[in-house]
């Protein structure tokens, strides 16, 4: 595996990019009465991982592989082909795919990717309050990611008036880190489980050690999700996954209009 | 308060033209002055901050930021209290981790801070209220240019004494609620003597916001560091003019 270490400070809730603030849908669960104890937590964490996480591990990959094209593709047997690594035999062609370059062709064709994403993310975000949310914390992994690779070249993606949605960033500020589509599809799918957690923790005062013992039990079916997201990520956007549940939608846009919050989401 | 004064209608004298600052104008800052408002819960931060948008009402283009659990009834007391419109606060909600929001992540208010500006546009002063915390929590200096730390007396006397990051290192450390004093039997003199054991030559304010509702010397003190804000700070003046 490359970059190991970056991975780990992606995946790290606190890298700071605003993940302390959302519970992720959880703090409406646990009003509505849904999740109350370690085990409806663990039917909640695994509820989020075959949607959301599964939908924002496809679209983050796929975003990557849209940053640097030249990405190996995983061989059906999970290696990567080390071919594509090389460069091409003469001429840098390449090469000037990776080069930024705000009116060069590659330029373009990534901004046309990364805005084919970010369209087919929206529809597949039913709620208007997960979509402002996501791209809230787009908004804010962008701040980050500016801050902390200013040379990456984050422009290309689409000037939404909200932000970008959060996995399309993620998707860049992984090739930015060195990290491939695999690599980022992990840091999605771990998120998705430990930010809930970790709301859990404060929300419902759970046992940090049993609840970190739930995201053991839990860590292969994260790294199935990933590796799902990954290859699903190969596919052209409108075939990415769009795994939904309606009733966190539902609580989502009620979440919106409490009074007072603890979390964003 | 105006202090009243006999004029000696011999000795001849002339006033400014009413209405006319004889000063020269300070320059305008590139961004506005950020003030952080920590300290434990319940110390006065929010009455701190209506305090100052009443001092600052009709000289300074203000917005707000709260980390605070922000409820409907806090919005209706900045209104009603007439002190600052609705539109130029802005809530951030810290998922039960309130230092992390003002020191550690600090990007949901500094889009906040970014929004207020969008909004409403060149501000000269945006107060961040911190959510209610213990004694360690602080403000980032990539968040706020000057930080203010509130505590009260009805905590005891002995707060200063427990030091922490926010009573010995804030630009400013403001003691609250001095009305209270005799209630509670805290000893001003030895909070006046703590504080300044632990802060050394940075400045310590006892107010109550009871007695004086425009918290004027607090008010002051963020005039003089609003000065010095603009002069560090000017709008860049275009190339090719004087
Ligand atoms: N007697 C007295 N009461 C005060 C003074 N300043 C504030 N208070 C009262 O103290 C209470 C708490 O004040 P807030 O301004 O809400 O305190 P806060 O620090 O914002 O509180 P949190 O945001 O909940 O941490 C309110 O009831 C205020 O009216 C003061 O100088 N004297
Ligand atoms: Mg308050």
């Amino acid at each position: 595996m490359t970059a190991p270490t970056m991975l780990l400070l992606l995946a790290d809730g606190r890298f700071p990019a605003g993940a302390h603030a959302h519970s992720s849908g959880l703090e409406a669960a646990v009003a509505a009465g849904r999740v109350t104890d370690l085990a409806t937590l663990g039917d909640y964490l695994r509820g989020r991982l075959a949607t959301a996480g599964l939908v924002a591990a496809a679209f983050a990959a796929a975003a990557c592989r849209a940053a640097e094209p030249s990405h190996p593709r995983p061989s059906p047997s999970g290696e990567a082909d080390q071919s594509r690594l090389r460069p091409p035999p003469n001429g840098d062609g390449d090469r000037a795919r990776l080069t930024p370059s705000p009116g060069g062709d590659a330029g373009q064709v990534r901004r046309a990717a990364l805005a084919r994403l970010d369209a087919e993310l929206d529809a597949r975000t039913a709620s208007l309050a997960q979509r402002s949310v996501s791209r809230r914390q787009g908004k804010a992994l962008l701040r980050a990611g500016r801050e902390i690779w200013p040379a990456a070249s984050f422009d290309e993606l689409p000037a939404a008036p909200g932000g970008p949605h959060q996995p399309l960033v993620l998707g860049l500020v992984g090739a930015a880190a060195g990290l491939d589509p695999a690599q980022v599809a992990t840091v999605a799918a771990h998120a998705t489980v430990t930010g809930s957690a970790s709301a859990a923790v404060r929300l419902l005062g759970l046992d940090p050690y049993q609840v970190q013992a739930l995201l053991v039990r839990l860590a292969a079916a994260c790294d199935a999700t990933a590796a799902q997201a990954a290859r699903a990520a190969e596919e052209p956007p409108e075939r990415l996954p769009a795994a939904n549940a309606p009733l966190a939608d539902i609580h989502a846009e009620a979440h919106a209009t409490w009074e007072v919050r603890l979390f964003a989401s | 308060m105006r202090p009243e004064i006999e004029h000696d209608e011999s000795v001849p004298h002339t006033h400014p033209e009413p209405g006319v600052d004889p000063h020269a104008p300070l320059p305008a800052a590139a961004r506005a002055l950020r003030v952080g408002i920590g300290g434990p819960v319940g110390s006065g931060k929010t009455a701190l901050v209506a305090a100052l948008c009443r001092s600052f009402a009709d000289e300074l283009r203000l917005g707000v930021v709260t980390n605070d659990i922000y409820t409907t009834e806090d919005a209706d007391f900045l209104k009603r209290a007439g002190v600052l419109d609705p539109a130029r606060i802005r809530a951030v909600e810290t998922g039960c981790c309130p230092h992390t929001a003002i020191r550690d992540d600090i990007g949901a208010n500094l889009d906040a801070v970014d929004e207020l500006a969008e909004a409403l546009g060149p501000l000269d002063l945006v107060l961040v209220e911190s959510g209610g915390d213990n004694l360690t929590a602080t403000f980032s200096r990539g968040l706020v240019d000057r930080q203010i730390f509130v505590v009260d007396v009805a905590g005891g006397d002995k707060v200063p004494r427990k030091g922490g990051p926010g009573v010995t290192a804030a630009d400013l450390l403001v003691i609250n609620k001095t009305d209270l004093a005799p209630l509670v039997g805290a000893d001003l003199a030895v909070m006046d003597r703590d504080a300044r054991a632990r802060r050394g030559t940075l400045p310590t304010i006892f107010q109550s916001i009871t007695e004086d509702p425009r918290a004027s010397r607090v008010a002051d003190w963020i005039r003089h560091e609003l000065a010095h804000h603009r002069v560090a700070s000017p709008v860049p003046v275009p190339a090719g003019q004087p």
